[in-house]
């Protein structure tokens, strides 16, 4: 087996005219957290939703978890985890009954569901919400909650599209430490952020201008080689050159 | 099979959970079956009658006496002018305006014949028609009367009469709300299996939690088959309910039996099922899915039967009962509740209600897309 966990070569996704991604190639490696930045509208959910096996890319290569996009979408389904920027639990089922649902849907067995879904509600102190409707829940725990569900399943990926949108400081920080657990674990972490803050808790990262990937470095070298002292000048001076407008 | 479970699971946890559809599950067909059949009635009474009598006579007081007495109509107006009369009907207050010409009495005893003006308000069709008719059939039957009384010998009269008599079959009393409650029914259930089965997807599709199950390995047979299950159990459920009131509340009970019918109803849950997958695959939104099933809605009532006879349609509107599935249930309702055909008197309509269900299925699985 290599190293790699996804890897794309000239992936790219037009829509009529409009080429949403034009060519991006890069490689993340196993256990890296790897950050996906860009303005709105670079193109970054687009290219997120090609490797998930959720859009078919117009030419280019790529895979993940060792399985191609084109052909192998069912396996890939079963290598990642995804949460997406819209909350994606099901507000009318409880804590527990989400977590149940998910991992079945994943094929687990009950024995592993039940011990699981304990040592989950432990970890995230959620034991007396467990059987309280998920809609009750404030947004910073839901979303902690719909990051374990990703995980639970114990992929190899798991792809996160702006994950900390919304959330106040506090949970964002407890959020990146849960990031880390499951990165310790061996799990790879593909997120896209507009939080320069947590662009420097990633092992490395890109940086989508117009479709393109105009950069993709560890932070410290990024700001050594634009000769700034944070990500936010790294990222401010790579999308001013953007001609798109974001949406 | 495991997936399917968790599925299910999921999909009656949540259908349960909403109060909004416990109440259309029991309220809607309750309200529906108890109220609409009162108001959704073809006879028609109360008909507002303005009279115009130049005569006074007797015999017009009598001819008057008998129309009102027939309870179909209600004496709005009794005017010396015509012009009065015709005030009435031009503010809608009168439907029907009868005029007696004067020497009405005298001319029918010494010429042995007279005349009667009657104008009619058209602008409700139906109580135009109807009205006009038995107002003439009220006059007609006093003619018949007034002859026999004083025209005198020879008894039987020089002009030959024929006489129809008739008898009901299936509806001997010929009660409406029999006609009526199993059409009702089968809206019932077309709108729970293809419009709530729509909604329910489109707002997967709305909250985003349908892109949650679509980079899961569930399958896209397992998906539908989550969906679909639910509403065709719910469907079944709701035609129990709406059967029981019927038996309840008005004394129906199927003179054909109950398998027939729900062997139908099984079927065709599966074609309007179709439909509602197939709806929500061409709709983003709630609001997108809303408006086209009350768009079709209104198709599959008014061309159905449910209210007015296929047969008296124009062709074209005829051909579009032919593939509106609504048709076929609610024949087959009235078939088996009436006249108690079995599976065999129906095995067309169950092929042909099949064979949508086949059409449709297969068309929305070839719409609904897990990637694009």
């Amino acid at each position: 087996m290599t190293n790699t966990a996804i890897h794309a070569e000239g992936l790219t996704k037009r829509f009529g005219d409009f080429t949403a991604v034009d060519a991006i190639s890069f490689e993340v490696k196993k256990g890296e957290i790897f950050g996906f930045l860009g303005a709105n509208g670079a193109g970054k959910t687009t290219a997120m939703r090609m490797l998930c096996g959720l859009s078919i890319p117009t030419a280019g290569k790529a895979s993940v978890a060792g399985f191609d996009v084109y052909k192998q979408t069912e396996q890939i389904k079963r290598s990642i985890g995804y949460m997406s920027q819209k909350f994606s639990l099901y507000e009318d089922l409880t804590v527990r009954e989400n977590i149940r649902f998910y991992a079945g849907i994943y094929g687990k067995s009950d024995a592993f569901i039940k011990e699981k879904t304990a040592f989950l509600l432990k970890e995230l102190h959620l034991e007396a919400e467990a059987n309280k409707l998920v809609r009750s829940l404030p947004l910073g725990w839901k979303q902690k909650l719909a990051f374990s569900v990703a995980i639970f399943h114990e992929p190899e990926i798991v792809f996160l599209d702006e994950p900390t949108g919304g959330v106040d400081p506090v949970t964002r920080r407890e959020f990146w430490n849960m990031i880390y657990k499951a990165a310790e674990r061996g799990i790879t972490i593909f997120v896209t952020t507009h939080y320069m803050d947590e662009a420097e808790y990633c092992n490395r990262v890109s940086i989508m201008v117009d479709g393109r990937i105009d950069a993709l470095d560890t932070p410290t070298q990024l700001k050594k080689t634009f000769e700034v002292r944070s990500m936010d000048e790294v990222f401010l001076k790579l999308a001013r050159r953007a001609k798109r407008s974001g949406d | 099979m495991r997936t399917l479970r968790f599925l299910l699971q999921k999909e009656f946890r949540q259908i349960f959970r909403d109060p909004s559809i416990i109440r259309i599950i029991f309220m809607m067909p309750s309200i529906q079956l108890l109220i609409l059949p009162w108001a959704a009635d073809y006879e028609v009474k109360n008909i507002q009658l303005s009279v115009v009598d130049h005569d006074h006579s007797q015999y017009s007081q009598q001819m008057v006496n008998k129309i009102t007495s027939s309870g179909y109509f209600i004496l709005q107006d009794y005017s010396g002018s015509y012009g009065n009369a015709m005030e009435q009907i031009e503010h809608d207050k009168a439907d029907l305006l009868l005029e007696i010409p004067a020497g009405f009495e005298k001319k029918l005893i010494k010429e042995n014949e007279s005349t009667l003006f009657m104008a009619i308000n058209a602008i409700n069709g139906v109580k135009a028609n109807l009205g006009g008719a038995y107002l003439r059939s009220i006059i007609q039957d006093y003619n018949h009367e007034v002859r026999l009384k004083w025209v005198q010998l020879p008894r039987f009269s020089p002009e030959m009469q024929i006489e129809v008599t008739s008898s009901n079959w299936f509806n001997p009393l010929m009660n409406y709300k029999i006609f009526m409650v199993p059409g009702i029914l089968v809206v019932l259930v077309t709108m729970v299996g293809a419009f709530l089965a729509s909604l329910n997807i489109v707002r997967e599709k709305e909250i985003g939690t349908i892109e949650q199950i679509n980079v899961t390995p569930v399958k896209k047979y397992h998906f539908i088959l989550g969906k679909l299950i639910p509403f065709w159990v719910l469907g079944l459920l709701i035609l129990t309910i709406g059967l029981t009131i019927a038996r309840v509340a008005y004394g129906i009970i199927p003179v054909g039996s109950l398998f027939t019918i729900y062997v139908f109803a099984a079927v065709y849950l599966l074609a309007v099922l179709g439909l509602g997958l197939l709806l929500s695959t061409y709709t983003s939104n709630q609001q997108q899915a809303m408006l086209l099933s009350f768009f079709m809605m209104m198709v599959f009532i008014l061309l159905s039967g449910l209210y007015t006879s296929v047969d008296s349609m124009p062709g074209w509107a005829q051909a579009i009962t032919k593939v509106n599935p609504v048709t076929y249930f609610i024949e087959v309702m009235r078939m088996v509740v009436l006249k108690g055909s079995g599976l065999n008197d129906i095995s067309s309509h169950l092929f042909t209600v099949l064979g949508f269900a086949v059409v449709l299925n297969i068309w929305a699985v070839i719409n609904y897309k897990k990637r694009s």
